[in-house]
């Protein structure tokens, strides 16, 4: 099982766009996957058409009296399911420095029962830097950035860059990339040229700013599912194809999958 | 899945439609699928799911043994063609259709495999099917038989998203839509629906499932798609066996039940000739063979109470015909073991014999072409014929009025007697074998044993089944034995023939001929420990305690028809 964070310290900056859609792209492949909706505004579980609750909060959740598979609903796309988010998140940094054993490895802990049931975890974070935040980054193998072409944007990917290198052990590997990009900007296009080539965290693929992506609240659904040839589509497509190219290809992929046996089955 | 969400059909019976062309009543259908839309209606939306992973159509032909191997073992075996592929699917055979089509979940049996380039068309030795698990599962448990295409049927399949209020796709309803064609005829199937769970909206779904079963026009499906495909054919699962399951009852008058018997005996024999003749596998013949003996047995141990003549007249035809199949089992015999027989040489190399296996193989050809030639002939035809126009009229005819101090023989006296007599044949016989005797008084125990183990079986409807197989038990365990001692014998014998007979053909080099000398010595050893339990075994079937059983069996069976 592999997971995934998208984490910024700022708001706005396409994390729950990037998490739901290279979540739906992991599906597609016929990857089973698992998208924590964290934020308690709930964006992605209103992408998904799912209501952004579960059964006695948060504290249930992070107690372990409500194991995380009964929390999880599944969406309308074979083998992509979600863990809604709720309300009470807004007070998990709380609940997880109440919590028994490290506070900062709580949802790491928490997620290593699902090993077994899904091959990709997308977690989606709400924007801070606060105990929530380190808990995701010590549970992710690959922390996902988005940022904005800004100078501002970049000294915080530096910062949180030099935060992960200083953890003791396992360390989440940080990958960033543009969004949010408007090619008419020259200042978006000078940075993005010069910081590509610069540093070897930020990836050359770019996503940009397109009101395709905005529909995605109007559709409910992922771009790359209601809009899968446009720009922005493709974007995406080539985001997740970057981060998987090391990662073997899982046998069959959704498009090639043979029909459920249950069809052929009576 | 919830537990309690369950396949449903359409209610209504099966229809015809021409060969591909579409099947009739299929508006019939449309105005059902409505009905259930309505139904459902009320508590979703529902909206079409197209390219939905499993819709689509697809055909699929269901593979087994002739004598149902995999069903009976609780599996079924699918090959499939669809839009995406070919692929061999095993499942339960009691798997019911669509509702696991999201979930891709079917139990710790299944197994699957593609299957591109392979066709079902004819039969196949497991062997032979495309490398993969599935055929690692089933190879051994269909060997020595064949795969053959059972039943093809064609199936639509369309998903139908169920969604709240939010437009969030909350159950799924699988509508399948299926034909057979058999001979030309295409038959339609009842619509099949399955409500199928979307994971965390357990309650919409068993909703749904509610609303179905308290629609009109809509019952729970109790059957599987290949026991409704079969039940369009008129046929069912498992409806081919070789056990003598003849319909005799207690108080049967004794020349309609041997008649019932060897009229069941005769379908069985009947059902394999057209899997010998095309050496499709080699336990056609063997069936047939074992119809054949248990037709000579009971002709000759109950063949009295027939009209005169008639075992007279069919006991040589019935010899001549399993003379018939001799030479050919008993070479399938030596090539079927072959295996087994490399695997045991210990100075040898298994390649020294393969001028025995290919000697065996060029025999085993010019005898089967004989043996079909045979079947093919008017003799045979005229045989089988005969014999049941014979074995129904005695069937048929009206009960003979009953004089005064006249009564007659009931099945149940008839194997009781008949019985009685051929254990204790059994029991003087094997009694008197000694370390000393000769080999040929346990060929002669051995012939009598089948005997009584036919009888029994003939007229197992008419005993205590605890009992029965009890008795049954311990008397193959006898028979196995005796089997063993003379098979090796029989073998050793065989392989010494063949010996010359290579020699004679210039094809045995002396590498092959030491190889084969290694095999009858270790044939003289199963020989040698064969003869050593036969005294256990025989004590344990026909000692003190063994008689009594027999005797309660038989006396319980008798007391049926006071």
């Amino acid at each position: 099982m592999k997971i995934y964070a998208t984490y910024n310290i700022k708001g706005g900056v396409g994390k729950t766009t990037a998490a739901v859609n290279l979540a739906y792209l992991s599906a597609e492949q016929g990857h089973r996957t698992l998208l924590w909706d964290l934020d308690p505004q709930g964006a992605a579980s209103f992408l998904f058409r799912i209501k952004p609750r579960v059964k006695g909060g948060g504290r249930a959740l992070i107690r372990g009296t409500k194991t995380l598979d009964a929390a999880i609903k599944g969406t309308d796309f074979d083998d992509l399911d979600l863990l809604p988010a709720d309300f009470t998140y807004r007070n998990m940094d709380l609940l997880l420095d109440d919590s028994d054993g490290k506070p900062t490895r709580r949802i790491a802990q928490l997620l290593r029962p699902l090993a077994g049931e899904y091959d990709h975890v997308f977690l989606d974070c709400p924007p801070s830097i606060s105990l929530v935040s380190e808990n995701v980054m010590h549970a992710a193998d690959v922390l996902l950035v988005p940022i904005i072409p800004t100078t501002l944007s970049l000294r915080t990917l530096d910062q949180l860059t030099e935060f992960v290198a200083g953890f003791n052990g396992r360390r989440p590997e940080v990958r960033a990339f543009f969004s949010m990009a408007d090619r008419r900007k020259k200042l978006h296009r000078e940075i993005i040229q010069d910081l590509s080539s610069e540093r070897a965290v930020v990836s050359p693929t770019v996503i940009p700013s397109l009101s395709v992506i905005e529909r995605m609240s109007v559709e409910r659904a992922p771009v790359t599912a209601f809009a899968p040839r446009t720009q922005a589509a493709r974007a995406y497509r080539a985001l997740w194809a970057e981060l998987t190219a090391a990662e073997p290809a899982r046998a069959g992929g959704h498009h090639a999958r043979p029909v459920p046996a249950s069809a052929v089955a009576s | 899945m919830t537990p309690d969400l369950q396949d449903f059909q359409l209610d209504g019976g099966v229809g015809e439609a021409p060969a591909g062309g579409q099947a009739r009543g299929t508006s019939q259908a449309n105005h059902s699928i409505q009905a259930v839309l309505d139904a459902l209606a009320p508590a979703f939306g529902i909206v079409p799911e197209r390219g939905a992973t499993g819709s689509g159509t697809r055909r699929r032909t269901w593979l087994d043994t002739f004598d149902w191997r995999l069903d009976r073992a609780g599996l079924a075996l699918t090959y499939e063609n669809a839009r995406l592929g070919s692929r061999l699917l095993l499942t339960a055979n009691t798997a019911n259709t669509a509702n696991t089509a999201k979930t891709g979940q079917d139990g710790t049996s299944q197994a699957e495999q593609p299957a591109a380039g392979w066709q079902p068309r004819r039969p196949a030795l497991a062997e032979d099917l495309p490398e993969g698990p599935v055929r690692d599962r089933i190879e051994k448990l269909a060997a020595p038989r064949a795969l053959l295409p059972v039943v093809t049927t064609s199936t639509t399949v369309s998903v139908n998203r169920l969604t709240n209020p939010d437009g969030k796709t909350v159950a799924r309803l699988i509508v399948e839509a299926s034909t057979v064609t058999h001979a030309g005829v295409t038959a339609k199937l009842p619509t099949r629906l399955t409500v199928a769970e979307v994971r965390g909206y357990p309650a919409q779904a068993r909703r749904a499932a509610r609303l179905l079963a308290d629609a009109p026009g809509i019952v729970p499906a109790t059957k599987t798609l290949l026991e409704e495909a079969l039940s369009a054919l008129r046929r069912h699962p498992a409806d081919y066996t070789n056990s003598v399951d003849a319909e005799i009852t207690a108080q049967m008058r004794a020349p309609v039940a041997v008649a019932t018997l060897l009229l069941r005996l005769l379908d069985t024999l009947e059902q394999n000739v057209d899997g010998v003749i095309r050496d499709i596998d080699t336990e056609f013949l063997h069936d047939l063979r074992v119809s054949v003996r248990r037709t000579r047995s009971a002709i000759k141990l109950l063949g009295d109470v027939l009209p005169a003549g008639l075992a007279e007249q069919y006991g040589p035809e019935f010899k001549w015909l399993g003379d018939l199949t001799t030479p050919t089992r008993d070479l399938d015999v030596h090539l079927l073991g072959f295996p087994a027989m490399t695997e045991h040489l210990l100075a040898a190399s298994p390649e020294d014999l393969e001028p025995f296996r290919v000697f065996l193989a060029r025999r085993r050809a010019r005898e089967f072409k004989a043996l079909a030639t045979a079947l093919r002939a008017p003799r045979f035809r005229t045989l089988t014929e005969h014999w049941r126009k014979a074995l129904v009229e005695v069937r048929d005819a009206a009960t003979p009025p009953k004089r005064r101090q006249v009564r007659h023989l009931t099945a149940a006296e008839l194997a009781t007697t008949r019985t009685t007599r051929v254990f204790r044949k059994v029991a003087a016989q094997g009694g008197a074998i000694t370390q000393d005797s000769a080999p040929q008084s346990l060929h002669d125990l051995r012939k009598r044993c089948k005997e009584l183990r036919y009888l029994l079986e003939f007229f197992a409807p008419l005993y205590d089944p605890v009992a029965y197989k009890k008795v049954i038990g311990d008397l193959k365990q006898l028979q196995d034995c005796l089997g063993e001692f003379q098979d090796s014998e029989v073998q050793r014998e065989e392989i010494r023939v063949l010996a010359d007979a290579m020699l004679a053909e210039r094809a045995a080099p002396a590498a092959t001929l030491l190889a084969m000398g290694e095999i009858a010595a270790k044939l003289a050893e199963a020989q040698a420990e064969a003869r050593a339990d036969f005294s256990r075994r025989f004590a344990r079937f026909a000692g003190p305690e063994g008689q009594q059983r027999v005797r309660t069996l038989l006396d319980e069976a008798g007391a049926n028809t006071q």
